[in-house]
């Protein structure tokens, strides 16, 4: 276990240059808003950055410029080299499966978009599901799961490809606790084993920290960062560091700091 | 999951009788209907005998099915055209619906462009279109085709429409990312997120191309050999020969039965694993 905490220090270290940059990114809708201003944010491999902010501080928004399905009004998001198309994977916040495709179908679409077929297809996607307790349910369609199996699929098939970026729109908003605690558990194990890189949105603190190397504590009206905190404590985490006192102490940082990231929209209300 | 298993299990009375209620609908959902079928065909009878109807204005159940057994070969025959109208122009119209829907899926302008067309020929009552059919359609096949296709075609393009373009904007934005292809997701997407939304039009397009037909034939007023159910009715109409009529009439309400039937069946059997439409109401 410990080897896991340090192969982690080690490709943290190496990666000195981000894998990916915010250069003063802003975003502006064509109904006026301005979702993001002026966002400077380094992402560096390895690293589990939450974006933590209440509603509309663009950290959805941010997550599509990252995810490529929207572009940035001003500024721009460097790469730290050319990555291809398929460096990235997008869990959304509801699962979005498809309700006529099995488990097995909704996690070989995105290999099969790229011309795996079911053959070459079969170990990647039943390695996935195994990763995430599902293999004995290739064969159910969506409705048959429980919302929490269905988010189970859909990480799965984000994860089918291999992605070097993971992207995650509160995806456990939807769940009940017990699921989402249990989720959060399997999600680090997942990151552990897998070694990607996360960006995770979330407005609750107690996911945040839970999960996170680094907090970016996002404030509204306008979208910008305003915090960017370094979450320190080990890895592996884990149910004991859940009623740890180190996690009540981070947690009450994180809090006060949203709450004053809350307050400063107040203050620059014109 | 929601695998109940089937134990034997002491009920409380609540519980007892709500089964027992279930069991009474099931039954009842079959036995009603046709309870009430057969008092209605026993009044129909009894008012024929009670106000002495000659039956050539009004026959006798026993008359029609009789009729409809001494005149099968001819009322067969006519069927069978009148059948061969309908799938025909059901087949084009599935076609040309979903074809057109297509097409209109592939971008805003031409569904802009072209849709109000549709609708006008949508709107605009058959009958009053059939006279130019039948300046500029010589075949008379083609005729009655044409007519009831542009009935039925509609329903199907129109909903076929409306289920292309009602995809989740999430697995829009997944299959983006995944860089899908136009095309894959037409097929992997759009067209499967389509099928319930286009069940639904062919199940209304399947009574309308048998209408379609039998109104086509009315108007273009064929006779002979190879004349359809229509044409019987007008036949018997003209004769005054009412056994036949009616005997015409419930031949052409039966196949739009089956017609509506088989396409229910179809349309359960492809959505019964993951439309709510077609999922059983679990308690």
């Amino acid at each position: 276990m410990l080897q896991k905490v340090a192969d982690r220090d080690d490709s943290g270290q190496r990666g000195t240059a981000p894998l990916l940059s915010f250069k003063g990114v802003g975003k502006v809708f064509s109904n006026g808003v301005t979702a993001l201003d002026d966002v400077n944010l380094d992402v560096r491999e390895g690293d589990f950055v939450s974006l933590l902010g209440p509603s509309g501080c663009g950290k959805s928004t941010a997550l599509r410029l990252i995810a490529r399905l929207s572009t940035p009004t001003s500024g721009q998001l460097e790469w730290r080299k050319a990555l291809g198309d398929d460096c990235v994977g997008f869990v959304f916040q509801e699962p979005t499966l498809l309700p006529w495709a099995s488990v097995f179908d909704n996690v070989w679409l995105p290999l099969r978009l790229r011309g795996v077929s079911r053959l070459k297809a079969t170990p990647a996607v039943m390695e996935m599901l195994a990763r995430v307790h599902l293999e004995n349910f290739a064969d159910a369609v969506p409705r048959e799961l429980s919302g929490g199996m269905k988010m189970r699929v859909s990480i799965a098939r984000a994860m089918v490809t291999k992605p070097r970026v993971l992207l995650m729109d509160e995806p456990f908003a939807a769940l009940d606790e017990i699921t989402r605690f249990k989720l959060n558990n399997d999600l680090l194990e997942l990151w552990q084993q897998e070694r990607f890189t996360a960006v995770f949105v979330t407005h609750s603190v107690f996911e945040s920290v839970f999960l996170s190397s680094r907090i970016v504590v996002m404030a509204a009206k306008p979208g910008r960062v305003f915090r960017d905190m370094t979450v320190d404590a080990p890895y592996p985490r884990d149910e004991a560091f859940r009623t740890s006192s180190t996690y009540a102490e981070l947690c009450r940082r994180t809090s006060d700091e949203l709450s004053v990231a809350m307050d400063a929209r107040v203050e620059t209300r014109p | 999951m929601t695998a109940i298993e089937n134990r034997s299990v002491v009920l409380d009375p609540e519980e007892a009788r709500r089964v027992r209620q279930q069991r009474l609908e099931k039954i009842g959902s079959w036995v009603l209907p046709l309870a009430i079928m057969v008092v209605a065909v026993w009044f129909w009878d009894r008012i024929c005998v009670w106000n002495d109807i000659p039956k050539y204005i009004l026959p006798r159940p026993g008359v029609v099915v009789q009729t409809l057994q001494d005149d099968a070969p001819l009322l067969f025959s006519s069927l069978l055209v009148t059948l061969k109208i309908t799938f025909l122009s059901l087949a084009l119209a599935i076609l040309g619906g979903v074809g057109l829907a297509v097409l209109f899926a592939q971008s805003k302008w031409v569904e802009m462009s072209f849709f109000p067309f549709a609708v006008i020929l949508q709107v605009t009552p058959i009958v009053a279109i059939f006279p130019l059919i039948n300046i500029y359609v010589d075949n008379q096949t083609a005729k009655l085709l044409l007519c009831a296709w542009i009935v039925a075609f509609f329903p199907i393009l129109s909903n076929t429409t409306l289920g292309l373009n009602s995809v989740d904007r999430n697995l829009r934005d997944l299959f983006r990312l995944n860089g899908a292809t136009r095309w894959q997701e037409l097929w992997h997407l759009r067209l499967p997120a389509a099928m319930p939304y286009f069940l639904g039009g062919l199940k209304i397009a399947g009574g309308l191309s048998l209408i379609g037909a039998v109104v086509a034939e009315f108007v273009a007023g064929t006779s002979g050999q190879a004349s359809g159910l229509a044409s019987r009715i007008i036949e018997a109409g003209y004769r005054l020969n009412a056994p036949r009529l009616f005997a015409a009439l419930i031949l052409i309400s039966l196949t739009g039965i089956v017609i509506f039937l088989v396409l229910s069946l179809l349309s359960h059997l492809i959505l019964r694993r993951w439309h709510e439409s077609a999922l059983k109401q679990e308690a």
